[in-house]
């Protein structure tokens, strides 16, 4: 009796309980994958490169990822069944999207940052203009000083006309709404893929045509206006939608009217979403081409008054010249173009430090601030 | 007065009535909202203002050409001036054809990563890295697409022309199988162009794709589906409204991409459907965004016919992306409403 107690057999007793693991990375997997890849590689170089007449990079790699995906669905197949296969393609397959994505970005800024360091690397290239540039010019003469000027001048300029009227009309959708917000909503939906140089075209056909202003930098910076409006009333409309409604509830229930209780509470508490939205706007202002392309003109010469005379800016000034012939002014784009994605990184990374927090989420150190005041007060009152 | 016609006990009670519960806005209120709303109307004012103005600046291109200027593959504009948009029109939708099918699935295969099998850490930065590819300048687009994808595309344009030439899209005219032939097409300008919409339809689609609701796609794991089984079987069908309005936004911006394409096509002004074609002696592509960029400088003086047929053109392409961005935002808008009422 006491044997039988003491010594159950083993292979009744229930498993004991392990969780199962659902993303486990096993060896299987990854070796599957890396063969695959692999072998791909090694048939497509020697298919590719040695047996068929085939040339070019980019063909290269569209031939090497087909058979690196029919490779790897074939190696698949032999050891999981049918709905295995296809999850694991499946995911293989997204992912290089992922990774494309990357390539592509960090290729472009690259590239441009590559090619554009022998025109940058004078430092005069940044201070001087092109007005004493001739077409054998060498590196040294002539640079983006007077479109950098231009750029900054005419972004500042549409940032004044469009932050203030974007801002504005994305609290009259989220605060006012009523029967109009819908549409009005659509048109700026509508607006943001309008096309860039039909901007252009509309302030050449009002200002320049009708109203007969010169071409001008004041001009521009109208044309760059409209294609920002559209872009900062999106991104601003959908950080004020996520504004808790308590806030809205408790400045109302205090009596606060509602120009008071939307300029103290809610775009306070939006603050660092909505200065994300107007540094986007203005990067994707700043490296518009088409609509300053129209109404600018093209100066070679500084030009510090954006009001009169023409004015170019840095996408017009790489727009013409790319365009020329010689391989100075080919570098020279790429050098401005070096110029142009430095600004929109600096912009971006501005954003994204900026808008990083949800709307009433407080950054470390304004929780400090908060906390040093809370502490102060306690000790001088009562 | 119903108490003195009858009699009653307690004839001081007045009726229930509801109490008002608007409150009247305070003067300070009115100013505010007028100003909000004249805000919120100035974008209908701004598209009413570039409607009127192109019309009004066309006007003379469409009364000279009446309506063969919608039938017309040409564009001379020194007299006998003979011009209109069948051409350089349909040769703008193709390179936003040719882009459109490139990106839908392309975005949608990284919105698809980023919201549902990129490992958590590396959400964030995606999304980042998606829009500063929103953020570069067209400009780099272009000059990266002609001096650095160019010249790579090159070799896989005339394996395509060689082998699927039979494909009538794919037919090559010339018999030389000079790389530079294949250059400036109307298929590098789609290429170039894909990459500049592929942003737009992957934040869009991410966003929706990531509202999924979380029951649906635990109950599909608990039914034993593979994650892809969850994802086509939960997410796509969820999303599909925003990937059609996300599709149909990126074809408006892909119809209205002006530099890119300007610096890579040989302009041509017949309707040519081979995509591969460009360079010297057949032509590349066109569109009329593109047409207003390379025309506009040739003709300074404000009366002149070149303006008023470069204006026509460019009220067709308005009135073209007009009407496609804003069906996309429409079905945009309905798959968020039907969001609101799901939470």
């Amino acid at each position: 009796m006491a044997t039988t107690e003491t010594a159950p057999p083993a292979a009744t007793q229930p498993p004991a309980d392990t969780p199962l693991r659902i993303r486990r990375v096993t060896a299987e997997g990854t070796l599957t994958l890396f063969g695959a890849a692999a072998g791909a590689l090694a048939l497509d170089w020697v298919l590719y490169e040695r047996v068929l007449p085939f040339t070019g990079v980019l063909g290269f790699w569209v031939s090497w990822y087909a058979a690196f995906l029919l490779l790897y669905t074939g190696m698949a197949a032999l050891q999981w069944d049918q709905l295995a296969v296809r999850d694991k393609v499946a995911s293989v397959a997204l992912s290089t999207g992922g990774i494309l994505a990357t390539a592509i970005v960090i290729d472009q800024v690259a590239y441009t940052l590559v090619r554009g360091s022998a025109a940058v690397k004078h430092p005069s290239f940044v201070t001087q203009s092109m007005a004493r540039e001739g077409p054998l010019s060498p590196l040294g003469v002539g640079g983006v000083g007077h479109a950098l000027v231009g750029t900054l001048e005419q972004i500042t300029l549409a940032t004044l006309f469009s932050v203030p009227l974007g801002i504005a009309a994305a609290v009259f959708l989220s605060e006012v709404g009523g029967r109009m917000a819908r549409p009005v909503r659509t048109i700026v939906d509508a607006m943001t893929a309008l096309p860039d140089i039909i901007a252009g075209l509309f302030i050449l056909a009002f200002l320049i045509l009708t109203v007969g202003l010169p071409k001008s930098g004041f001009a521009a910076s109208l044309a760059l206006a409209v294609t920002m409006l559209p872009i900062v009333t999106r991104a601003s409309e959908t950080v004020l939608r996520i504004v808790p409604g308590t806030l809205r509830e408790a400045s109302y229930a205090l009596g606060g009217s509602q120009w008071r209780t939307v300029l103290n509470v809610v775009l306070p508490t939006a603050r660092s979403g909505l200065a994300t939205a107007v540094v986007l706007a203005i990067a994707r202002g700043i490296g518009e081409t088409a609509p300053v392309l129209l109404v600018a003109g093209y100066a070679r010469g500084l030009n510090w008054n954006a009001f009169a005379n023409w004015q170019t800016s840095l996408p017009l000034y790489i727009f013409y010249e790319i365009q020329l012939p010689q391989i100075n002014e080919k570098i020279r784009a790429f050098g401005g173009g070096f110029v142009l994605v430095i600004l929109v990184l600096v912009l971006f990374t501005i954003a994204r430090r900026v808008g990083g927090a949800a709307p009433g989420q407080l950054t470390r150190r304004q929780r400090r601030r908060i906390a040093r005041q809370s502490i102060t007060r306690e000790r001088t009152g009562s | 007065m119903p108490s003195e016609t009858h009699t009653r006990v307690m004839p001081a009670v007045p009726e229930d009535a509801p109490r008002v519960i608007v409150a009247q806005p305070s003067t300070g209120d009115k100013i505010f909202r007028g100003i909000l709303r004249a805000s919120g109307w100035s974008v209908f004012v701004i598209t009413g203002l570039i409607l009127v103005f192109l019309v009004l600046r066309a006007l003379k291109a469409f009364k000279f050409m009446g309506a063969a200027f919608l039938t017309t593959q040409a564009w001379v504009i020194q007299s006998p001036q003979h011009f209109g948009i069948a051409a350089i029109l349909p040769m703008g939708i193709l390179i936003a054809l040719i882009a459109m099918v490139i990106a839908v699935p392309t975005g949608i295969a990284i919105a698809l990563y980023i919201s549902e099998y990129a490992p958590a850490t590396l959400r964030r930065p995606l999304i980042a890295l998606i829009d500063l590819m929103a953020a570069i300048p067209s400009i780099i687009y272009g000059l990266w697409g002609l001096l650095f994808l160019e010249p790579r595309i090159l070799g896989f344009d005339s394996w395509l022309g060689r082998h699927l030439g039979f494909i009538p899209v794919f037919h090559f005219r010339l018999s030389s199988s000079l790389a530079a032939n294949y250059a400036n097409s109307t298929f590098i300008a789609g290429v170039v162009v894909s990459l500049m919409v592929i942003p737009i339809i992957t934040s869009l689609s991410r966003q929706v794709f990531s509202q999924a609701p979380q029951g649906e796609r635990e109950g599909a794991y608990a039914l034993g589906s593979t994650r892809w089984g969850m994802v086509r079987t939960v997410v796509l069908p969820f999303g599909r409204a925003g990937v059609i309005g996300a599709t149909m936004l990126g074809l408006g911006r892909a119809l209205g991409e002006t530099i890119a394409v300007t610096l890579i096509i040989t302009p041509v002004f017949h309707f040519n459907y081979h995509v591969l074609e460009g360079g010297a002696p057949l032509g590349g592509g066109n569109s009329i965004a593109a047409t207003i960029a390379l025309d506009f400088q040739s003709f300074p003086n404000a009366g002149s016919m070149g303006l008023s047929a470069l204006m026509a053109a460019g009220l067709v392409l308005f009135a073209m992306t007009l009407i496609v961005n804003m069906l996309g935002a429409i079905v945009i808008s309905r798959s968020r409403s039907g969001l609101a009422t799901a939470d």
